[in-house]
């Protein structure tokens, strides 16, 4: 049998194994992959992931595929052993592996930054929706709701500073609104991770950490912390709620007047706070 | 084989480490649950931690953070607070939350918000959504207490309130102040240590 043969058998093999993978990935965890669309945010993740899979795939299949039919066509019969054929460089092979390689680690590299850069609450983007720093590549237009996330070992509590900054322990959004979190932490590191909204943001003591998103349907939603902290950190978990427009004003009204006593302690509403005694003795 | 001796004996050893559960004397629908603050344990294994203690249902103090009460009832705490002050790091932990008439007291006295800086532990349940500051005591304040069980002629403040338990479960509790003296901003050893700051609420 000659290698063009091989080859030929090899590539009829894997074409197949990738059409069917696509198909079953395109029609059956399309529609499930992960983390949905609860917000724009959410929802360009799982586009991406979608892309990432259905290309991703075929390659993984095509190294296993040629990897397998190796090891099954040209294993050492029983019997003398002896040298295979000498091995000779493939120059259009190694071209052509090279270039299908790099153009797709090109084009994932631009779907992901035109992702990056676009306006957060743009119908072409969302910010990605990871923290961004204190310096956000991408800003929404209009007037985002800023919620502030103060990490502390070990739960997470909410101030809305144009709400006279009141502090909750609860996290409530209004749907169709951006959202613009400021994540900061006043001990150890922690992560704040709105899993459904598709925001990750490191909460780090001393920084302000960005992250955008725009939630589109009204339900619960996971809060974690992705970021192992101490004792605690497993039950670091909260759930946060996407309210209607004036679900959330009725909301954010009674969360003033009830936290009202504790308001009138905090701290004026700052982007990192450094809380004394940063050592703590007796 | 090794990996699972390893793992095995972990466990164990995690397991047999933690400090006793606790029942709570429970009539008509409340339990009452007195527990105690103190600056340093005084004892060994770590004299020097800071740490709670409750009273069983013989009235005997025990050195452990595991409590059992009753499901759908309600808790009445009594803290008698002997540590001293040190200040919440979030003053938004300084308003009782999640309590019976959103309010505790504090040597009798009914208190809506504690100052911030007056404060010395909080004792909070997230899953209950309880969450109470605990006054200090005056760093002035005569006769401290620095062995336990502390007793009540020592100065103290005497802190209630009361909150519900709702369906079987088991909760975690702990301490919002960085109270753990001489470690890293508070936050080694007896904040790390299930035992010491840190509990279970087991609601049976």
């Amino acid at each position: 049998m000659d290698s063009r043969t091989d080859i030929t058998r090899a590539v009829i093999v894997w074409v197949v194994l990738a059409i069917v993978a696509d198909l079953l990935i395109g029609f059956l965890l399309a529609p499930h992959m992960p983390p949905g669309h609860f917000s724009n945010t959410a929802s360009d993740q799982t586009e991406i992931n979608n892309i990432l899979a259905l290309i991703l795939t075929p390659i993984g299949l095509g190294v296993v595929t040629f990897f397998v039919y190796a090891l099954v066509s040209f294993r050492q019969p029983a019997g003398a052993i002896e040298d295979g054929p000498p091995l000779r460089g493939d120059r259009r092979l190694q071209l052509g592996w090279v270039g299908v390689t790099t153009t797709v680690v090109i084009v994932l590299a631009i779907v992901g930054t035109i992702e990056l850069l676009q306006a957060p609450n743009s119908q072409a983007g969302s910010g990605a929706g990871g923290g961004q720093g204190a310096s956000a590549i991408s800003h929404p237009s209009g007037n985002p709701l800023q919620v502030q996330v103060i990490a502390q070992q070990w739960q997470f509590t909410y101030r809305y500073p144009q709400y006279g900054g009141v502090e909750t322990f609860s996290l409530a959004l209004p749907v169709g609104r951006t959202v613009e979190f400021h994540v900061t932490s006043i001990d150890a590191i922690h992560s704040f991770w709105a899993y459904q909204l598709g925001v990750k943001a490191d909460a780090v003591p001393g920084a302000d950490n960005v992250a955008f998103t725009t939630p589109e349907h009204m339900g619960l939603f996971e809060v974690r912390c992705a970021e192992l902290c101490g004792l605690w950190h497993g039950y670091m978990y909260s759930r946060g709620h996407v309210l209607s427009s004036a679900g959330f004003s009725k909301w954010i009204a009674h969360a003033q007047i009830a936290n009202a006593p504790a308001t009138h302690y905090l701290p004026k509403y700052a982007h990192v706070y450094y809380p004394l005694p940063l050592q703590r003795g007796g | 084989m090794i990996v699972i001796l390893l793992v095995a004996w972990y466990v164990v050893g995690y397991v047999i480490s933690l400090p006793p559960t606790v029942p709570q004397a429970s009539a008509a629908g409340v339990t009452n649950v007195t527990v105690q603050t103190v600056a340093s344990y005084g004892r060994p294994p770590h004299p020097d931690w800071v740490s709670y203690l409750v009273k069983n249902e013989s009235g005997q103090w025990v050195h452990s953070t595991i409590w059992k009460v009753p499901a759908n009832s309600i808790v009445r705490v009594t803290v008698l607070q002997y540590d001293g002050q040190s200040g919440l790091r979030n003053p938004f932990l300084g308003q009782p939350r999640g309590v019976v008439g959103g309010t505790m007291t504090v040597n009798g006295k009914p208190l809506k918000v504690l100052n911030p800086d007056e404060a010395s532990h909080t004792f909070t349940i997230p899953d209950l959504g309880v969450s109470v500051p605990l006054k200090g005591i005056a760093d002035d304040a005569p006769n401290q207490c620095a062995v336990t069980p502390c007793t009540l002629g020592q100065a103290h403040y005497t802190i209630t309130f009361e909150f519900r338990t709702g369906k079987p479960g088991l909760h975690r509790w702990q301490c919002f102040v960085p109270c753990a003296a001489g470690w890293l901003y508070g936050f080694g050893g007896p904040m790390q240590t299930v035992g010491w700051m840190d509990g279970f609420i087991k609601v049976v």
